[in-house]
């Protein structure tokens, strides 16, 4: 492997602005996984418009530290308040509270930020080595690969969303009918335009993704959903005492692997690696009945997890150009409205993008580890601003920072409808995350469908003769059908009298 | 969140997420939603065909959003048994008039912002926000959003000089 690309890469890192950017990327990312509400998805949605003027690197070294960075500050009020602000963090309650109460909150932030730091880490190593082979091996993807591809990336995504798996394939549906507004790139023909002309270049997707996820969840906590927050616990002694890191050392040890795996899994994603990290810890425990009590294990192996998740999860976009979950849909966005297609080319054509990303995470995650403990007091402090004033003025920055998008009052109207939309969604059971995943994988898969039907010459059975989209197709099948054997089982199950 | 499936959580993760939940809907809104989904996909179904629907060896326009409404409609179809099972949907209560209060602030603002620019719909958005939906106390109201209208101005028009309209 040839290391040149990978230390230049730290050279980008190291520039000031790019460590400037960083910097304020890991502190948002922290403050918006400490207040509840708004996630990593609808802040960096939300921000797009301030990257329009910074140069790619910078821009997506930025949203990369907000990402992980909301994956440690959903910690910070699971612990201390019982209010995970991140779904990540939510497993992390458990444990986290039950030691604060124990006047141990210092311990588990403590352990959080250490496995957070170890889990990025390890998945960062892993993501140097392994993302140039899986580039490398995607250079010789055609057409039908990436037809089959896109399609099992969107139905993963959509089967473990956290609604019903029906509901997640309507908005996967509806985002890749949405991808089809505009100009047919083929024919140049006019789709679902209504004669409009500012729809005449297709939906941005910067109005989708502020609006789904930005504006959407501010007016669904509308609904007075959340209660006042109370006093949180104090903090003391945040550094963990030798028993409790060896306590966790496994935990952590373990989570690291966990949450790199599951995290390059489309649809899998730091939720899912958390879950996972602490069933397994809890099933290995000698006394489970401690999880739950205030084990530490319980917070050191979802927290390392998901900060592992969070990192690996930059593997197949800046691999093969597919998002495996919505944030990463979201940064999929950004990275083309800078002009930079994410896919197998990324690593030989913008290797200063490509290790410049990779390597700020060192960076950002030492950074994290450096402010995160001593932040804990600002950050319950920030706690105490009322989601009320916070509010409108998110809505506020939205609807004018939409705007910036090109200049058009018509994406403020779009940004209101894709909020309204957006409420209603959630409102309903209908998660947004696969129909902004459809939505930016829609022009790719309708290409690629297009011009692998006229390679095949309309054989729709070419796609299954060749041995990766083959593959890809079959796990498409499995997964699309896996869901209907085991119910068909278990009403059969139910029906045979015992 | 809530819906999420946590088989190792203790007794009452329900507290946990400190969340107030609306009551479930029931089976007619399920009805609803699904017809909706249905309808979305005959007209999306009706429109691809009217771009020309191609064949497989000259897929045409309209090819894929043909594919893709068709599978809009038997999906809407799929909801539509589903009906009543799927208990995720959340009935429509009194609070959800403070939404469509937030939404008509933001209707009037993108209404009348070519007109007289942003600084007075903004102002009056962040008072309705402030003062009726989130019930802060008139001064705080009042003050907050005056000063965050005039951090907006100084920083989209008067730092980055962005072309929003604006009336000083």
């Amino acid at each position: 492997m040839d290391l040149t690309p990978v230390v230049e890469g730290f050279g980008v890192v190291l520039e000031p602005t790019n460590l400037l950017f960083c910097l304020i990327g890991v502190v948002v990312g922290m403050l918006v996984g400490v207040l509840p509400g708004l996630g990593p998805a609808a802040t960096i949605a939300i921000l797009l418009p301030i990257t329009f003027g910074l140069e790619p690197v910078t821009a997506i070294i930025m949203l990369a530290g907000i990402f992980y960075g909301a994956q440690y500050g959903g910690t910070i009020t699971s612990v201390l308040l019982r209010l995970p602000g991140e779904a990540s963090s939510v497993v992390t309650v458990f444990d986290g509270y039950a030691l604060a109460r124990q006047g141990r909150a210092g311990t588990a932030l403590g352990i959080a930020a250490i496995g957070s730091f170890v889990g990025g880490t390890v998945s960062i190593v892993a993501l140097s080595l392994v993302a140039p082979v899986v580039a490398g091996f995607a250079l010789d993807f055609g057409p039908p690969e990436y037809t089959a591809l896109a399609l099992l990336g969107i139905l993963l995504v959509a089967t473990v969303s956290s609604g019903h798996r029906v509901k997640a394939l309507v908005a996967a549906c509806v985002g890749l009918l949405l991808a089809t507004v505009g100009r047919d790139s083929f024919t140049g023909a006019a789709r679902f335009t209504f004669d409009n002309l500012s729809l005449a270049d297709g939906i941005d997707f910067v109005p989708i993704a502020m609006g789904l996820f930005g504006l959407g969840e501010i007016l669904y906590n509308l609904e007075e959903r959340h209660r006042r927050v109370q006093a949180p616990a104090r903090v003391a002694d945040v550094w963990p005492s030798r028993s409790d890191l060896r306590a966790s050392s496994g935990a952590i040890g373990r989570g690291s692997a966990i949450g790199f795996v599951l995290g390059v899994l489309p649809g899998g994603g730091a939720t899912i690696a958390s879950l996972a990290a602490y069933g397994i810890e809890k099933r290995r425990a000698k006394r489970p009945e401690r999880f739950g009590q205030g084990a530490v294990e319980g917070v050191a192996a979802p927290e390392t997890a998901n900060n592992a998740a969070a990192t690996s999860s930059f593997i197949p976009l800046l691999t093969l150009g597919i998002p495996a979950n919505a944030t990463m849909a979201v940064i999929f966005g950004a990275l083309l409205i800078q002009g930079v297609t994410p896919g197998p080319r990324l690593v030989d054509e913008h290797p200063d993008l490509f290790w410049g990303v990779v390597n700020s995470m060192y960076i950002g995650n030492i950074l994290l580890l450096i402010m995160s403990i001593p932040l804990v007091g600002l950050f319950v402090r920030i706690l105490r601003v009322r989601a009320t004033i916070l509010a409108p003025i998110t809505v506020l920055i939205t609807l004018i920072g939409v705007y910036t998008v090109g200049n058009d009052v018509f994406d403020i109207a779009l940004v209101i409808a894709f909020g309204a939309l957006g409420y209603l969604m959630k409102k309903l059971g209908f998660e947004p995350g696969p129909l902004v995943l459809a939505f930016v994988l829609g022009s790719l898969l309708e290409d690629s469908l297009r011009r692998s039907l006229i390679i095949f010459e309309g054989d729709a059975t070419g796609f299954l003769t060749r041995p990766i989209s083959g593959t890809l197709l079959a796990a498409f099948a499995v997964v699309a059908l896996l869901p209907l054997v085991r119910a068909a089982l278990t009403r059969r199950r139910a029906r045979t009298p015992m | 969140m809530s819906e999420q499936r946590f088989p190792d959580a203790p007794a009452d993760p329900q507290e946990a997420e400190r969340e107030v939940r609306p009551p479930l809907a029931g089976p007619v809104t399920d009805v609803v939603v699904a017809l909706a989904v249905v309808g979305l996909g005959v007209a999306a179904l009706v429109g691809s065909l009217a771009l020309g629907a191609g064949s497989p060896r000259t897929p045409g326009t309209g090819t894929w959003p043909l594919l893709v409404s068709i599978a809009l409609v038997g999906l809407g179809l799929g909801l539509l048994a589903l009906s009543g099972r799927t208990r995720d949907a959340e009935r429509f209560t009194r609070a959800s008039l403070h939404v469509l209060a937030g939404l008509a602030t933001m209707i009037g603002f993108v209404a009348v912002v070519r007109v007289i620019g942003f600084e007075i719909p903004a102002t009056l958005l962040m008072l309705v926000w402030l003062r009726f939906l989130g019930r802060e106390p008139w001064r705080t109201s009042i003050v907050t959003s005056l000063a965050a209208v005039v951090v907006l101005y100084v920083v989209f028009v008067g730092l980055l000089a962005i072309p929003i309209p604006h009336m000083f």
